[in-house]
């Protein structure tokens, strides 16, 4: 049968070592333009950018890694202190208060599920878009797709209080007379929709991993390696058959994939948008939220980027190219937050409701001014400065302004919750809200598991997608 | 997939560029050899179109997966909502329809998802404990065509020839395919 053929060898050969022409790269290729850049500096072959990402794997890690790991491991660590405190004493060690119920800790689920975006827009929505640039970011943005959506998941399970019980939210058939879960609730929703988006983003990440685990598989010496490239390539071949099923099949979840992720942040704006609390109950909600994950997801794979470009001299696959692309993209996705944020405050004012017009006027002048302006500033007016090509093109302005970006966009998560609570319809149960250190030290530990799993990531598999990368390499080469 | 409890042998070609390799193939097939795989690198667009193969039906799979998602999900609401037990919450209805859209979307796309990679990794006969060999390097930069020696009438110089005038740098025969 079919596999039979790839379990033996050729036998005799009949005509080895042909008379060939010599290979030139004068063919016409159907992307070619004079106007494109190409993608992959340095006039690479096949085989050289099998060798260039495939030797990042094999060597033993240098000093730099093992500092970033150790660094991102004592982050860690302060996050399992914060966690292990949180679950045995409750979520009274948290600043929350009758008034604000819930801040720091959804702040930063929104963030990270936030930063998720970006590597579903990089691998999915560019995908059916067909922009060849994504070939050279999209598994790293994926992976940090999942770890961001891991570190997202955390803080809803440990702000249950018990967190071992988190399967309840599952509509299983149970002892307690089989109450079921409320489908009418967009918490509930929002379970659906991360698991749902996990999962996929998950699966999506392995598929396009499995051709280049075959590849690392061919080619590492280390017999660790080898084995565990082998069962999780599963058989890999490179039969056209079996490519043709593949893109099949990866097109399908590109395209599930790019609705999905546009309702996972729309539901996490139903948890705000659906309740009655000014500031909150906005119809402009899911298409902001949206916005601002990509936005800030693009921030951080930016950061990224720049810094694995640079760190595993990867500077011929991510091109100053690649990091204008994301730019321009960041610029439209920050236009349309700064847009909203002045959508809110025009909505706000012109709604002659009192209550809307406090909090219009109590964010931006209030005692949580400061945070709002940083949002503001960070978000609707740092990202206008990629108008200018000089700055999205400088890599070090990119760096800044996208770390710039990242604090602005948490801000907006931290504005949004708390402002909007913290003084509600009473004054008499007015209130502010200061995290405590043990929130803080949740928030320095999901950075760390985010960089410890990212390093982990970057040391194990392939971290640019080598088979998409070849199919890309006469892009627009003469 | 071929049948190939008859066939004996099997001749590979080996190429080092995709041009050559779609031009190759092309050129193979409607000089009447049977293309029985390509193996390449990457995907090589237009390499269905050269050998004849007609679209993935997984496309299907994938549609009526996301379909079985969708009844499934409604189905799940709208019994545990309105009829096992239903709960009064806010005074809204129990069988609060819009309010289903939501987990009913993420149930679609999770049966889809899952449910047409779980095929496509079957059709493929790509599991953990895989067996199957690689020709060399074709994870690499080397591009590979078998064809099939269907019948005594195969006429290997032809091929040889045939393959040449694409700048195959290699032509190779074995009988121990099956």
């Amino acid at each position: 049968m079919a596999a039979s053929l790839e379990q033996t060898k050729p036998t005799g050969i009949v005509n080895s070592e042909l008379p060939r022409k010599p290979i030139t790269f004068e063919i016409a290729h159907p992307v070619y333009s004079k106007l494109r850049n190409p993608l992959i500096l340095g006039h690479k072959s096949n085989a050289e950018v099998t060798r260039d990402i495939c030797q990042l794997l094999d060597p033993k890690p240098g000093r730099g890694w093992w500092i970033s790991l150790s660094i991102s491991l004592v982050l860690l660590a302060v996050g399992v202190v914060a966690t292990v405190h949180t679950v045995t004493t409750g979520i009274g060690t948290w600043g929350l208060n009758r008034t604000v119920g819930w801040a720091f800790d959804i702040t930063n689920f929104v963030f990270w599920i936030g930063i998720g975006h970006a590597g579903t827009f990089i691998s999915a929505i560019l995908f059916l878009f067909n922009q060849k640039w994504r070939t050279s970011v999209n598994r790293s943005a994926e992976a940090m797709t999942l770890i961001a959506v891991m570190c997202a998941g955390l803080f809803p399970i440990i702000h249950m209080g018990r967190p071992w019980l988190f399967y309840w939210v599952l509509p299983y058939p149970n002892t307690r007379g089989t109450l079921w879960v409320n489908f009418r609730s967009p918490l509930l929703w929002d379970f659906f929709a991360i698991s749902t988006y996990f999962t996929i983003s998950a699966v999506f990440w392995y598929l396009g991993l499995v051709p280049d685990l075959a590849t690392a598989r061919d080619r590492t010496k280390s017999k660790l390696r080898q084995a565990l490239y082998r069962v999780m390539s599963l058989g890999w071949n490179g039969s056209n058959r079996t490519w043709s099923r593949y893109e099949t099949v990866y097109t399908v979840l590109a395209a599930l994939a790019t609705p999905l992720v546009i309702s996972v942040h729309s539901i996490v704006s139903f948890d705000f948008a659906t309740s009655l609390i000014p500031g909150w109950h906005s119809t402009i909600f899911p298409p902001y939220f949206v916005a601002g994950a990509v936005f800030s997801g693009f921030a951080m794979v930016m950061t990224l980027m720049i810094l694995v470009r640079r760190l595993m001299h990867l500077e011929d696959y991510i091109t100053p190219q690649h990091l204008e692309n994301m730019c321009k993209v960041a610029l439209l996705t920050g236009s349309i937050v700064g847009l909203a944020y002045v959508t809110e405050i025009f909505i706000g004012l012109y709604s002659g409701n009192p209550n809307e017009i406090f909090v219009i006027i109590n964010r931006s002048l209030g005692p949580y001014a400061w945070a709002y302006w940083i949002m503001f500033g960070c978000n609707a007016l740092v990202s206008q400065l990629f108008w200018f090509k000089k700055l999205r093109t400088s890599i070090p302005a990119i760096f800044v302004i996208s770390i710039l970006i990242n604090i602005g966009m948490w801000f907006e998560r931290f504005v949004i919750i708390v402002t909007s609570l913290h003084r509600d319809f009473l004054p008499s149960s007015w209130a502010m809200y200061t995290p405590t250190i043990t929130e803080v030290g949740l928030l320095v530990g999901s950075f760390g598991l985010f960089f410890t799993m990212f390093l982990i990531f970057l040391r194990l598999f392939p971290v640019i997608s080598i088979n998409e990368v070849k199919g890309v390499l006469r892009y627009a080469k003469p | 997939m071929p049948n190939l409890e008859s066939a004996k042998r099997f001749t590979a070609a080996f190429f080092e560029r995709e041009d050559d390799l779609i031009a190759g193939a092309a050129e193979a097939r409607l000089a009447g050899f049977e293309v029985y795989d390509v193996y390449t690198p990457f995907p090589v667009h237009g390499m269905d179109r050269a050998v004849a193969l007609p679209p993935s039906r997984l496309t299907w799979i994938a549609f009526l997966a996301g379909a079985l998602g969708l009844v499934f999900g409604l189905t799940l609401q709208v019994w545990t909502s309105a009829y096992d037990w239903p709960l009064n919450v806010g005074g809204k209805p129990f069988n609060s329809f819009p309010l289903f859209i939501p987990v009913t979307f993420e149930l679609t796309v999770l049966f889809s998802g899952l449910i047409a990679i779980g095929v496509l990794f079957a059709r493929n006969r790509m599991w953990l404990f895989s067996k199957r060999r690689v020709f060399e390097r074709v994870t690499d930069d080397r591009f590979v065509l078998v064809l099939k020696q269907s019948d005594a009438s195969f006429d290997i110089d032809k091929a040889v020839r045939l393959f040449s005038r694409h700048n195959a740098i290699n032509v190779v025969e074995g009988d121990q395919f099956v």
